[in-house]
């Protein structure tokens, strides 16, 4: 008698834990931005189709739904280990494919190669090209995000990458590579 | 309000949090007049002395300029004109190491003095009460004033506020170690900070205007109540001698009790705060028409044998304000430029005096020990908790150095890293010897670089997805257009008019034609060619479609040629069509020949790899499209040279390529891969060498290229030993 | 020729963290000296016998991690951590009690936690309370004072006692504890206790020759020489006033509230701070800074929570003294107190406290 008594009041306890346990869950449900949104806000936006996606947001999908983490060239390690991170995972190492060196590139157009065949302006993801057809055409350096997709496209090859120089302001308090120099 | 006018009228200041007290040494220098320095052999004179953008530059190498000169000029009201310390020649516009603490290189101005010192022409401003206050900002404005205590905001923004100014603070705390120059100026120059503490009053109106400075400066103190006795408005406020002191926020909360919020600039509590120096330079440019070229540094440190503050002009090198002071050859130099706590170290002594630099500082080996004779002491924090005792901004030192380490940025912000002041108290009391503030500056820049990072990413997002959307919207419209068009067609061809008749007929026609061309093609494309430029002569409507037809016609004679000359077929018909066609056609088969060398050359890529046979044939081809193609260029015009000389150029540049990869197998096929290439090449000259003289140029240019990569590849053969049994299965297969 | 390049500050106030811990085993010489006194050669050996074996394990133990052993083992935390454990065991417990404490202390509670600065409890606090529950018989053999003792003890029996548990003629540790009247001494705050329990009233254990004239022979003393080490540092501003003063403040309140609600169940607070290791906790164990929280209301916060504990563990508990609990809680408390006790940073928030201050 008394284990049964047990049983039901057991039974009964759970019962109401259980009912209070689902309607916090509902009442205090918290609307979590969906993966891809936050793999997206991760990646670096060059939009540079490196990793075989039309762009960072279809990557980002792509690793939502299962696909390997470690195919942003231009992130690196550091997005690498964020996005890791975020799904919890190890880190795996840059895919082999890529480039290591994801040092920030702005594209630069050799002006007086340039033939004027608008190839690279149909390639840059994010219209930083200026030209028109037989006109010479430039970059717009702040919008340029390095992707390098400009490069393939163009025939007569007068596009190359520019590693974008350190300046007193984009310095990062390295002492340890200070150049100790006597000038004179 | 009352109290707080009262209390300071009392001399019972407020207080700030934390605070140490470094042994000051201001002795090595405050018993000594300011000195004048002979003006150095070369004055070194950054474009941006100050926190903004620089200004536009207004000279050449080459000009002379006049002491007061303006150099450069902008519009821009963050960007601050430099001018000649004394006249002179430019001398060179190149970087230089600028007085910052990574020691990168920015752009200067070099100025040999001529010696003269003459001065540009000047109006002396006798009455300034006349002025407006426009002129009077104007004059701060051009005269290139920044603030001289070591931030270099620019004055004239400062000063230029909208807010109801009810205390305006001059800053003459100077609470650095070694630091004497205000204390020197004050004592000598009195009269002049006056003026310039009545111009800022003339222009900005504040109610009251205190004057700010430690008590271990009695003699400046005695001169400053003496200056400022019959004048009510202004008061001497002496405080305790503590470090931070002379820190903006700090001295505001000392002076008037309030906390500057986080994020704004003082002017919005109505406090304007200037530096002592500042006022000086604001006298000497309104009054006396000296732009700010020159300022008091103290030079010192006890590894001088004769420390003392110096004017010096702006842009003199640092090595040779030391050799004036007696400072001894040594074989480690350790010079720090500002004080001790704050000040930063210089990797050379050719960097130059500026606005902001108030002390240049030697220290002895006992005074300052180089973090390279002893090793870093750094041992793991011990959460003493001295640093949160000590900091004036009340922040929590071990914990920022934590997430510092951890590059933990949510905490870092949670922490407020940003409203560190990096004064450097934490780090001088840590019994661990962390460079505490050495991990936040890191941090701190990390920090604005992932914000930048994350604006760009914003940004490029945003571009992308309206391209995207517009790239969409584009393609609707055309299909809408075609749609449209086609009914209009269909339209009007139903409609029974003449003129529907006409097209109609003319469509029937250019069937009919298109039929017929189709029939012959079977027959032979030879004389596809000759056919399409002689067409009927029918009406307009109908030869312009016949000339299209034509274009296309050659477009896939071209394309057919391709599949030829891929068969390895080198007698091709380009040359039949060459003479017949236009102009317009002549760049399509350019565009076209371009194309496919292209797609050869990434063929060629991969197969190199493999390394076997087909490369060789590939090439071979390659080299005939190229002369097939160059011939075609000859007779075009200039335009077309010079893309095919540009599309040469590529290749060459793609082969060349290419043919390091092949080194690496070094086996026969790069041996013919180059003969191939010279070929080619060859070739290409040849037919460039009728066109015009810029083609004659670049082929030049091309072989000589050639020549030189074709050595190289020949020295790597030399050094690969070939493997004689790839190079029989080369032959077997070509064969 | 070369430039130097160093981070700002360039100067340094020239402490290091080796020398306040150098200061701290200095100011325990007075209270040391007292124990030796009044109990005798027991805590020297103790001690003695902790620091060899704090060196050991240390040594071990960094050269395990690949660490720079010559600027960490002389660093003075182990050393430290040996003599404040050595310090607060009784004096004639067994050789191994030292050996096994202060090895736990370091390699377990040290080391394995990440080393110095990373340990989130007091290493000899913890260690003491491991052995206090582990060997309870052994932690529990307090000697009495020398003078009340019925057999004399020399330096010989007390290192005979300690690795023999029998002293050169053959006496036994609990023989050594008999009081000249022939029946077995506990510590005052123990007599009191125990008292409680048999029905006698705070005056009545006061008579106990344990506690003499004031608040325990030889305790009172040793207690004493702990308060003037402290002062010493925090005169030296090695340690910071906040913590040991709201820790005996906070058992000053709690024990006066306790005495005026009931004068025969509840000691005197003076009974309390010179009892026990209530001196030696406020100046030389709460103020370890690793465990500890970190700013000046976090220091009060956490001062005042060991001093309510140290008391309820004394009046309620089953132990006589509480001081290592209490200690161990508060650690496990200081990173929450750390985190509700963050100083307002300048320019934040400034409207509220402003409106707090006038």
């Amino acid at each position: 008698m008394t284990t049964l008594l047990a049983i039901l009041v057991l039974g009964c306890m759970a019962l109401v834990f259980g009912a209070i346990l689902g309607f916090a869950s509902v009442k205090f449900h918290v609307e979590g931005d969906p993966l891809a949104e936050q793999v997206d806000a991760i990646l670096p936006q060059t939009q540079c189709g490196q990793c075989g996606y039309p762009g960072c947001k279809p990557y980002a999908e792509a690793v939502a739904n299962g696909e390997a983490i470690n195919k942003c060239a231009p992130g690196g390690e550091d997005t690498i280990k964020k996005i890791a991170d975020l799904m919890g995972v190890e880190p795996p190492p840059l895919d082999e494919n890529h480039d290591t060196d994801n040092s920030p590139k702005v594209a630069f157009i050799i002006e007086e190669d340039c033939i004027g065949c608008t190839k690279c302006i149909q390639a840059c993801p994010v219209d930083a090209i200026l030209g028109t057809t037989k006109q010479m055409h430039t970059i717009i350096a702040d919008e340029c995000t390095g992707c390098d997709l400009c490069i393939d496209p163009c025939p007569v090859d007068c596009i190359i990458m520019i590693p974008i120089a350190k300046t007193p302001q984009n310095w990062q308090w390295d002492l340890n590579n200070i150049p100790v120099v006597q000038l004179d | 309000m009352g109290s707080v006018i009262e209390r300071i009228k009392r001399a019972n200041f407020w207080t700030f949090h934390g605070g140490i007290h470094p042994p000051e040494q201001k002795f090595l220098t405050t018993d000594k007049p300011i000195r004048a320095v002979s003006i150095p052999e070369q004055l070194i004179l950054p474009l941006q002395q100050h926190i903004g953008i620089a200004a536009d530059l207004r000279v050449k190498i080459g000009d002379k300029v006049l002491k007061g000169q303006a150099l450069t000029q902008s519009m821009h009201p963050m960007a601050v004109p430099i001018h000649a310390p004394t006249s002179g020649t430019i001398t060179a516009i190149k970087d230089a190491v600028i007085a910052h603490p990574s020691g990168l290189s920015e752009l200067c101005l070099f100025i040999t003095p001529d010696g003269e010192d003459t001065w540009q022409e000047r109006h002396i401003c006798t009455d300034v009460s006349k002025l407006s206050h426009n002129e009077i900002i104007d004059k701060i404005s051009s005269a290139g004033i920044s603030g001289m205590g070591g931030a270099g905001f620019p004055t004239q923004v400062k000063i230029s506020t909208r807010d109801k100014i009810q205390f305006l603070i001059i800053n003459a705390a100077e609470c650095e170690p070694y630091i004497s120059a205000d204390d020197l100026l004050i004592r000598e120059h009195s009269p002049s900070i006056l003026d310039g503490i009545n111009i800022l009053d003339r222009i900005l109106s504040p109610e009251h205007i205190l004057i700010g400075i430690e008590n271990n400066k009695p003699e400046a103190i005695k001169v400053l109540q003496q200056a400022t006795a019959n004048n009510e408005k202004i008061q001497v406020c002496v405080l305790p001698t503590k470090y931070p002191t002379g820190g903006e926020k700090q001295l505001i909360q000392i002076l008037t009790g309030q906390e500057v919020p986080s994020g704004v600039f003082p002017s919005s509590l109505g406090i304007v705060m200037q530096n002592i120096a500042t006022c000086f330079a604001i006298a000497d440019a309104v009054i006396n028409d000296i732009p700010l070229i020159k300022r008091v540094v103290t030079v010192s440190g006890q590894a001088l044998q004769k420390p003392q503050n110096v004017w010096s002009l702006l842009g003199t090198p640092v090595g040779f304000l030391l050799e004036q002071c007696g400072y001894p050859n040594k074989d480690k130099k350790h010079i720090i430029m500002g004080g001790p706590m704050m000040g930063y170290s210089l990797p050379s002594d050719q960097v130059p005096v500026v606005k902001t630099t108030n002390c240049i500082l030697a220290p002895s080996e006992q005074e300052i020990s180089s973090p390279y004779s002893t090793g870093t002491k750094e041992v793991e924090c011990i959460r003493c908790g001295q640093c949160s005792d000590v900091c004036p901004s009340q922040l929590l030192p071990q914990e920022l150095q934590w997430s510092a380490k951890a590059k933990d940025h949510q905490q870092l912000d949670k922490l407020n890293l940003f409203d560190c002041i990096e004064c450097g108290a934490c780090a001088y009391v840590c019994p661990s010897q962390i460079p505490l503030v050495h991990y936040y500056r890191v941090a701190k820049s990390e920090i604005r670089q992932q914000k930048q990072l994350d604006i760009k990413a914003e940004h490029a997002k945003v571009r992308f997805e309206a391209r995207k959307e517009r790239l969409a919207r584009d393609k609707i419209a055309r299909e809408e257009k075609h749609k449209a068009a086609a009914q209009a067609r269909k339209a009007r061809m139903n409609s029974g008019t003449s003129e529907a008749k006409t097209e109609k007929s003319a469509v029937a026609a250019a069937l009919a034609r298109v039929k017929a061309k189709k029939a012959q093609q079977t027959q032979g494309s030879d004389s596809v060619a000759a056919q399409t430029v002689a067409p009927p002569a029918d009406n307009e409507q109908k030869s312009q479609v016949s000339a299209a037809i034509a274009r296309a016609k050659a477009k896939k004679l071209a394309a057919q040629k391709n599949v030829a000359t891929y068969k390895s077929e080198p007698e091709n018909k380009l040359d039949d069509v060459k003479p017949t066609a236009d102009d317009k056609k002549a760049k399509i088969a350019a565009a076209v020949a371009k194309a496919k060398a292209r797609k050869l050359t990434e063929k060629n890529n991969d197969n190199a790899v493999d390394s076997d046979l087909a490369v060789d044939d590939n090439i071979t081809n390659e080299a005939a499209v190229l002369a097939s193609q160059a011939e075609a260029v000859v007779p075009a015009n200039d335009k077309k040279a010079k893309i095919a000389a540009a599309v040469a150029k590529a290749k060459a540049r793609k082969l060349a390529e290419k043919n390091n990869d092949n080194a690496v197998d070094s086996d026969l096929a790069v041996d013919d891969n180059i003969t191939n290439e010279a070929a080619v090449l060859a070739s290409q000259a040849e037919a460039v060498v009728p066109a015009n003289d810029k083609k004659a140029k670049i082929a030049a240019a091309v072989a000589k290229a050639k020549a030189r990569k074709l050595a190289q590849q020949q020295d790597k053969l030399a050094a690969t030993p070939s493997e004689e049994k790839t190079n029989k299965h080369v032959k077997s297969e070509s064969t | 020729m070369a430039f130097w390049i160093a981070s700002s500050p360039h100067n340094h106030v020239q402490s290091e963290t080796s020398s306040m811990m150098r200061m701290v085993i200095y100011a325990t010489i007075p209270g040391i000296f007292a124990q030796w006194y009044f109990f005798g050669w027991g805590n020297l050996i103790h001690i003695s016998l902790a620091v060899i074996t704090a060196l050991v394990a240390e040594f071990t133990v960094l050269s395990l991690r690949e660490k720079n052993i010559k600027a960490q083992l002389f660093d003075g935390s182990a050393i430290l951590t040996a003599v404040l454990l050595g310090i607060s065991l009784p004096a004639i417990a067994p050789w191994w009690i030292t050996v096994i404490g202060v090895s736990f202390a370091i390699i377990v509670v040290k080391q394995l936690y990440g080393g110095l600065g990373h340990n989130p409890f007091n290493p000899a606090m913890a260690a003491y309370v491991m052995l206090l529950i582990s060997f309870p018989l052994q932690m529990t053999s307090w000697l009495p004072p020398l003078e009340l003792m019925a057999l004399p003890l020399k330096f010989v029996d007390t290192l005979s006692v300690i690795f023999s548990s029998f002293t050169i003629d053959g006496y036994s540790v609990e023989q050594l504890r008999t009081h000249v009247d022939g029946y077995t001494m506990a510590t005052p705050l123990d007599t009191v206790k125990t008292n409680l329990t048999l029905g006698l009233n705070i005056a009545e254990s006061m008579t106990s020759p344990v506690i003499g004239e004031n608040y325990g022979v030889g305790w009172e003393w040793v207690s004493a020489g702990f308060l003037l080490g402290g002062l010493f540092l925090i005169g030296k501003k090695t340690i910071h006033w906040a913590t040991p003063a709201s820790f005996l403040v906070s058992i000053f309140i709690c024990s006066l509230i306790a005495f005026l609600y009931s004068q025969d169940t509840n000691a005197s607070t003076l009974f309390h701070w010179f009892n026990g290791a209530c001196m030696f906790g406020a100046f030389f164990i709460l103020t370890d800074p690793v465990s500890g929280a970190t700013s000046i209301k976090g220091r009060i916060v956490f001062g005042a929570l060991a001093g309510f504990l140290v008391f309820i563990i004394r009046k309620y508990g089953g132990y006589p003294d509480g001081v290592a609990f209490a200690v161990l809680i508060c650690n496990m408390a200081a990173p929450l107190i750390d985190q509700y006790t963050r100083p307002r940073t300048y320019g934040h928030n400034i409207s509220s406290s402003k409106a707090g201050k006038e």
